[in-house]
């Protein structure tokens, strides 16, 4: 059987960094294997500004970072393969893999990254009530075959959830001469960036309605119409709340999930909150060997961070292949008072690297709050927040000294500031 | 001028049509759909129920018995999937368990094959199966399929064997032409044509009344009122809460809402069953969905709620009479009435078409046999394969090898077949219910574009030309300014 040292599965912006750091930390013998035609993932359709700000300082539009990203890695000795889907992993690290050339092949990789990225949740997963007609699609599917067919899916629409993608296609339909409606919102407050609330609502005056949600579906054929009605405090539709909207467009943004098919055949553990892997400090999987980082992890609110994460992961496991640590089994991470979730979920300090960044999330939006670290009652590190959002990826950095002393299991509350 | 027009392209008027195009005869099959199986076909539990539950003396009681013992063999004929599951009719309190002494009895007169197991023998099989059950009748026989692949197959294999096909056509007339009372024939009205045969066979589904009534003049004898049943449909995993059909004992409307695995280990949730005028109302109701989730929580526990992709919501054809109506007209010779087909219509479905040939119109439809008849050639799935047998295929054709569906893994390949096939695909949905793609997680969300892209150079249409199902179905509205980028 082939084998590779490092394995990297997904070719959009998380596994195009990993592979890029895991070759700049010493490791020679990478395959990164790519489902589409050609690298980039998700960001050859989002031809919006707004990506790279963090990681190169300017504002890039989606194909212009990735094609940034694959200059990097275009001279590196990586092996990439591309219309190439891998179709299992097991715990021993076996990928197999199948493209039309050379059918499928199975390869013992020293170490697996896992940067598969994420799906959008479908109208079925939110069992919206009322008919099936054509007409109803998660925006990133809108966005496909808008920016990369060329063709616009309707006319008169209406878009359930506030994510992201949901109002960037807004805007996009919009400039394509089609009518939006309304964005209906279940939660009370947004789930999208505030740039992207301003720039994509409020510049076109298209009408925000938080606390509801879509309760019918209408039209044998092609959709026809909509009713949003409002919600309780326990997101149950209210009766007589109800709007009704002639469109012949549903687009839904009601959150992205991480793709863990695969991780789940090889047995990892799967975080009940991100829906996407448990990870240590190395942002190593329960199974040995087995990495994960980007969408495919959890959801991140911008590129830049999901390339960060790449690196990260793409740097630890070429440690991991080098022998240069030994995973051991650390202290439990986890969320307090406040916080949906943290990553990772299991710390070592004693092999960590000199700095970890814990990632998290709040449950509600506050101000005046402080992210307070804690093993039992003592507190480790505290950072102040002016105002904390449940759209917004918190992060907080601790020092490996500042984790010498754990022995036992810590916890990420937000309080406010007294 | 045919001899046999069949109406309804569902799972009996395929059966029927297959059946029949074995023999010297001339048969036309109209739908108004889109594709074959696209009615109750589609939208149901896909079980081959051992038939230990209906009426003793009904139709439905033989069919469904004789239906599950002739599945097997004919999927394999077919080349399409049928998994024997077995099936557990459980009881959760003493009145309950008395149902299944009836059903025991039924089963045992009927030669169906049972085990009866106590609440800690059911869960030992079964572990997710609720504390609260106290006994469990397991049915060996059970089976499941995919309803609308057995159909298509048929339907296929029929159209090979010279059967005519007619889809996206209403019919809006029946004419009964009688020259000289032994010459009587029918004409049929669409909204695309005229079309002239001796005999009719109406297997029009929850519209089978309305098709009867237009061949009757007045009112038809029998009434179908629809009864909705609405589902969930669980997430494929590699170790579905359940691995064999759970029943509840059986109530007054039905065999109640049950746990079912399907062949690619997704689990379907339902069905409620609720009468429903409107003969085009399969929709969704929030009302339904909670009722499924609630009822199914009293047999299974540790059902994954997070793992639901779809809900759908399907109509029984549901006569007045309380079983099957299959039978020559009383009034008009050789119109044949095969309606009411709610369930066990689907595990009787081979039966019926047997019972209708064999016995109902026997002399009439004693044609001979063709001297040559050809079977189908099975799709090929490439998940279904073997590795090496993979790599041939990929090695004949590199289409095979190009993943254009993530969730469930199916290749172009498997896609240029379903549509360029004999009863192929002509639109999405089509392409979904031969091989798939759409069915998994993401609902098509990945990979409708890539559908829509390789059904509209297979058929050679513009993209815009592409329906998800029946003719008014637009995906595409138009092309933007710029075009593609």
């Amino acid at each position: 059987m082939n084998s590779r040292k490092i394995v990297i599965i997904g070719g959009g912006s998380a596994g195009i960094a990993a592979a890029i750091a895991a070759y700049n930390n010493g490791c020679d013998d990478i395959l990164l294997l790519e489902k589409d035609a050609e690298l980039g993932g998700i960001l050859l359709q989002c031809i919006h500004n707004g990506f790279g700000l963090h990681r190169f300082g300017e504002e890039l539009a989606g194909p212009a970072y990735a094609e940034k990203w694959k200059d990097m890695l275009k001279d590196l000795p990586v092996e990439v393969k591309t219309d190439t889907t891998v179709i299992h992993l097991d715990s021993d690290r076996n990928v197999t893999y199948v493209n039309p050339a050379e059918g499928y092949v199975t390869v013992k990789a020293g170490a697996v990254i896992m940067a598969l990225g994420c799906r959008e949740r479908s109208r079925g997963a939110i069992a919206t009530p009322g008919y099936r007609p054509s007409g109803v699609w998660t925006a990133g599917t809108a966005q496909k075959y808008l920016n990369m067919q060329g063709y616009l899916v309707g006319k008169r629409v209406f878009i359930l959830g506030s994510g992201d993608i949901g109002l960037i296609m807004a805007r996009r339909m919009v400039l394509e001469g089609a009518k939006v409606l309304g964005v209906a919102e279940i939660m009370p407050y947004s789930n999208g960036l505030p740039r992207n609330m301003k720039q994509c609502l409020d510049d076109f005056d298209i009408p925000l309605y938080l606390s509801h949600t879509v309760t019918d579906i209408r039209g044998k054929d092609r959709l026809n119409g909509i009713t949003i009605s409002r919600v309780d405090e326990s997101l149950n539709p209210i009766k007589g709340t109800e709007i009704d909207f002639d469109v012949d467009t549903l687009l839904l943004s009601v959150g992205l999930i991480p793709d863990t098919a695969l991780l789940s055949e090889a047995g990892a553990l799967l975080h009940p909150k991100t829906k996407g892997a448990k990870v240590d400090e190395h942002m190593m999987t329960s199974v040995p060997g087995i990495f994960a980082c980007g969408n495919g992890l959890h959801v991140h609110d911008l590129v830049d961070f999901v390339s960060m994460e790449g690196e990260e992961a793409g740097a630890a496991a070429a440690k991991y292949v080098k022998g240069e640590f030994i995973p051991k089994k650390g202290y439990e991470l986890m969320p307090g008072d406040g916080v949906s979730y943290v990553l990772p979920c299991v710390v070592s300090p004693d092999i960590m690297e000199d700095e970890l960044e814990i990632k998290l999330r709040v449950k509600d939006n506050r101000r005046n709050v402080r992210l307070v670290l804690r093993e039992g009652d003592k507190t480790i590190k505290e950072v102040r927040k002016l105002k904390t959002a449940p759209s917004e990826m918190e992060k907080v950095v601790v020092k490996k000294a500042e984790l010498a002393a754990i022995s036992g299991p810590m916890t990420l509350a937000v309080e406010d500031m007294g | 001028m045919y001899d046999i027009i069949i109406i309804g392209a569902g799972i009996t008027g395929s059966f029927i049509a297959h059946d029949l195009s074995k023999k010297k005869c001339s048969v036309l099959v109209i739908d108004r759909d889109a594709d074959v199986g696209n009615g109750a076909t589609m939208a149901n539990s896909a079980i081959v129920h051992a038939g230990y539950d209906p009426k003793p003396g009904t139709l439905k009681a033989k069919l469904n018995v004789r239906g599950n013992r002739m599945y097997p063999d004919i999927c394999r004929e077919l080349g399409v999937t049928y998994k024997n599951c077995s099936a557990f009719v459980v009881a959760t309190d003493s009145e309950e368990s008395e149902v299944l002494d009836r059903l025991a009895g039924q089963a045992a007169d009927r030669n169906i094959e049972y085990k009866d197991l106590d609440g800690n023998a059911a869960r030992d099989l079964e572990p997710n199966l609720s504390g609260a059950v106290i006994r469990a009748l397991e049915f060996p026989t059970t089976g499941i399929i995919y309803p609308w692949n057995v159909a298509i197959a048929l339907m296929e294999e029929a159209v090979i064997n010279g059967t005519e096909l007619r889809l996206n056509e209403e019919v809006t007339d029946i004419d009964c032409v009688s020259q000289s009372n032994s010459d009587a024939f029918y004409r049929v009205k669409t909204t695309a044509g005229s079309y002239e045969g001796r005999y009719v066979i109406n297997a029009a589904g929850v519209y089978a009344d309305k098709v009867y009534s237009m061949a009757l003049k007045k009112e038809s004898d029998f009434k179908i009122t629809p009864r909705r049943g609405e589902y969930y449909v669980l997430d494929e995993m590699a170790k579905p809460v359940v691995s064999r059909v759970i029943y509840p004992v059986p109530g007054p409307n039905g065999k109640g809402v049950l746990v079912v695995p399907t062949i690619h280990n997704n689990v379907l949730l339902g069905p409620n069953s609720l009468p429903i005028e409107d003969k085009e109302a399969n929709c969704n109701t929030s009302e339904a969905l909670s009722y499924v989730k609630s009822a199914v929580s009293k047999t299974v526990e540790n059902i994954p709620f997070d793992k639901v992709i779809r809900v759908f919501a399907g109509l029984r054809p549901s006569g007045d009479a309380g079983d099957f109506v299959i039978k020559e007209s009383d009034e008009l010779k050789g119109f044949v009435n095969v309606a009411c087909i709610e369930s066990p219509g689907l595990a009787s479905a081979p039966a019926i078409s047997e019972y209708v040939i064999n016995e109902v119109m026997k002399e009439a439809f004693s044609f001979a046999d063709k001297e040559e008849y050809i079977r189908r050639k099975p799709i090929v799935y490439m998940n279904e394969l073997g590795d090496e047998a993979k790599n041939e295929m990929i090695k004949q054709n590199p289409a095979y090898g190009d993943i254009v569906c993530r969730c469930c893994q199916v290749s172009r390949g498997e896609i240029e077949d379903a549509i360029n096939r004999p009863v192929g695909a002509t639109t999405v949905k089509g392409v979904k219910k031969r091989v798939g793609p759409g069915l998994g997680r993401c609902q098509g969300g990945f990979c409708e574009p890539l559908v829509v892209d390789i059904l509209a150079k297979e058929l050679g249409k513009d993209k815009a030309e592409i329906r998800y199902d029946s003719p008014k179905s637009v995906i595409l509205m138009e092309e933007t300014k710029k075009g593609a980028l």
